[in-house]
């Protein structure tokens, strides 16, 4: 089984959030980066894969060569090969667009995908590059089996799980749950030593347009102190939501 | 030319977000002059939607829908989108919708902009507000495609209601099929889910163990309200992994979220940021929550949630 996992490159949850040129780019200042979480719980369960039922795993990143690192740490935790797609990440779209090139060349009967990145929080990727393969689709995926072409998954939905019967080829969206935060591996030094003699292939772009557009970016207004209300004065609580806050 | 929008519904009736879409879907139409037209699959009674600015509703009644799968329910609006000539489509950010919207942005050529908060700050060019950096951020982004299509977040833009009526007439797509096939689902219909909550009250590693819930449902229970946990308590196995609200579980945007127990992890806060109203309940007045809230009490969970309870009893009984 030949697998890819997309990873994103987004800034560390801790990250403080600035903007630049004037409110139209984040602001990569001092910010550090990671594998989007969601990715990173998919290429864990492709290692698994490797493991147990043997696969080739590859990840790919669409992105410039600051997000080379990124990918060195995904091959450190045990991916064969890389590729980075380089050019800037504009839409969903586009990035789809130019996965779809690499998942067609390369004929992967898997690619999972985070179900959405922390940054962006678009939530389109894998289900337009599905759609663009034709491949069979599966998003907030929280469990995946596959045997010979036949795959099993779990996904997500509103107030409990729904379980799915597909085949290959199949795009995943993953999330937590396809393994569990335990499960996640930090590379070590002898991984680590391996990521820089493997493979990191930079494939130039297919062009691929854009179909939206960022105006600007704008934070949200600067939140006001906490009203503290004293334990044994819970009626004001209950007044302060129904009068002011209007919520009950 | 009308603006089309999904109303979703579960066993023959439409969810609460159908309503929120369609009166965001009227807002459009007006901007643009024009009229909405709304899509309902297996829905018994469609006249409510008139109520929300739906002029009309296409009416698809089919077996092979009954149970929702992206795919097949993408093709369905795809083709009512051509049918109607829909320059624009609303759709919610319910996990069903944000499942298929990106398979209906491929086959309508239509770009598509997610967690949108509010109505168009323009429509030409078309430009939407939506969330990004996981709450942090909101992203001004223009649509540049002929089609739009815009993913509006659940209980961002509330529910407006008109004097119209809606018409209705039959709509018989040709149901494409999919190469996914649902097995079975594991639902909880008795509760209100996170995604629809108007409130939700959660917990975390505060209440010390599984066993200490009941109070943590009983005053869900009382608000109407869903219930949820933090990361640590889904990791424990104390609650099912479905109740992790946060960034790498469910994000909430009710209008009042309470936390109790929970010292607000930038991870947890990130989740539940979109939540208009956050109280907290917590022993440390150091606890990073609080700084994030609206409302806090400084105590223990174990006196204050009781109380509250039995305060909010006599709200209700008094205001019924």
């Amino acid at each position: 089984m030949k697998i890819l996992v997309c990873i994103s490159h987004v800034p560390d949850t801790t990250s403080k959030i600035n903007f630049t040129d004037g409110d139209t780019k984040f602001d990569t200042n001092g910010v550090q980066f990671v594998i989007n979480p969601n990715d990173e719980f998919g290429l864990t369960r492709a290692m698994w894969f490797k493991e147990k039922q043997g696969a080739s795993v590859d990840v790919v990143n669409v992105g410039g060569p600051e997000t080379e690192p990124t990918l060195r740490k995904a091959l450190a935790i045990g991916a064969d090969t890389a590729i980075r797609v380089n050019a800037e990440a504009k839409d969903g779209y586009q990035v789809a667009k130019e996965l779809a090139k690499v998942v067609k060349d390369g004929g992967y009967d898997l690619v999972i995908a985070g179900r959405e990145s922390i940054d962006y929080n678009g939530a389109m990727v894998p289900g337009m590059l599905a759609e663009m393969v034709d491949a069979n689709f599966v998003t907030n995926c929280i469990s995946l089996e596959v045997d010979g072409t036949n795959a099993k998954a779990v996904r997500e939905i509103d107030g409990g799980k729904e379980s799915v019967s597909t085949t290959l080829p199949l795009v995943i969206g993953g999330q937590k749950g396809l393994v569990e935060e335990s499960d996640l591996r930090i590379p070590n030094m002898r991984g680590i030593m391996m990521a820089r003699k493997k493979p990191l292939n930079v494939v130039e772009p297919n062009g691929a347009s854009t179909e939206t557009g960022t105006v600007k970016f704008e934070k949200p207004a600067p939140k006001g102190e906490v009203t503290l209300v004293a334990p044994d004065n819970l009626d004001e609580l209950v007044n302060l939501l129904h009068n002011e806050a209007k919520v009950i | 030319m009308s603006i089309l929008v999904y109303t979703e519904s579960e066993n023959g009736t439409f969810k609460k977000a159908a309503f929120e879409v369609a009166s965001y879907a009227k807002a459009v139409a007006d901007q643009m002059g024009t009229s909405v037209t709304a899509v309902a699959v297996n829905v018994n009674d469609t006249s409510e939607l008139g109520k929300y600015g739906v002029d009309k509703v296409l009416n698809v009644s089919n077996d092979g829908l009954a149970k929702f799968n992206a795919k097949s329910y993408a093709s369905v609006l795809s083709q009512a989108a051509k049918q109607e000539g829909s320059k624009v489509v609303v759709l919610s950010q319910s996990a069903d919708s944000k499942y298929l919207a990106p398979l209906l942005s491929v086959s309508l050529d239509a770009g598509y902009a997610s967690n949108v908060v509010a109505a168009p700050t323009s429509t030409s060019p078309f430009t939407v507000k939506r969330t990004a950096f996981t709450n942090k951020a909101f992203n001004f982004t223009t649509i540049d495609t002929d089609i739009k299509i815009v993913g509006v977040s659940n209980n961002s833009f509330g529910l407006v209601e008109n004097s119209a009526s809606a018409s209705s007439e039959d709509f018989s797509p040709e149901i494409t099929s999919s190469g996914v096939t649902v097995e079975s689902v594991d639902k909880v219909t008795d509760k209100v889910t996170i995604a629809d909550a108007e409130i939700v009250v959660s917990a975390g590693r505060g209440l010390k163990g599984p066993e200490n819930w009941g109070m943590v449902e009983e005053l869900a229970d009382v608000l109407g309200a869903a219930t949820a946990c933090s990361k640590p308590v889904s990791d424990l196995g104390w609650r099912p992994h479905s109740e992790h609200v946060g960034q790498t579980g469910k994000p909430v945007a009710s209008n009042l979220y309470i936390a109790i127990g929970i010292s607000g992890a930038i991870q947890h806060l990130a989740g539940i940021n979109a939540s208009k109203v956050k109280v907290v309940i917590n022993t440390d007045p150091e606890a990073p929550f609080f700084k994030a809230a609206d409302y806090g009490v400084v105590g223990d969970a174990f006196e204050v949630v009781p109380q509250l309870i039995e305060k909010l009893k006599a709200f209700k009984a008094a205001n019924a």
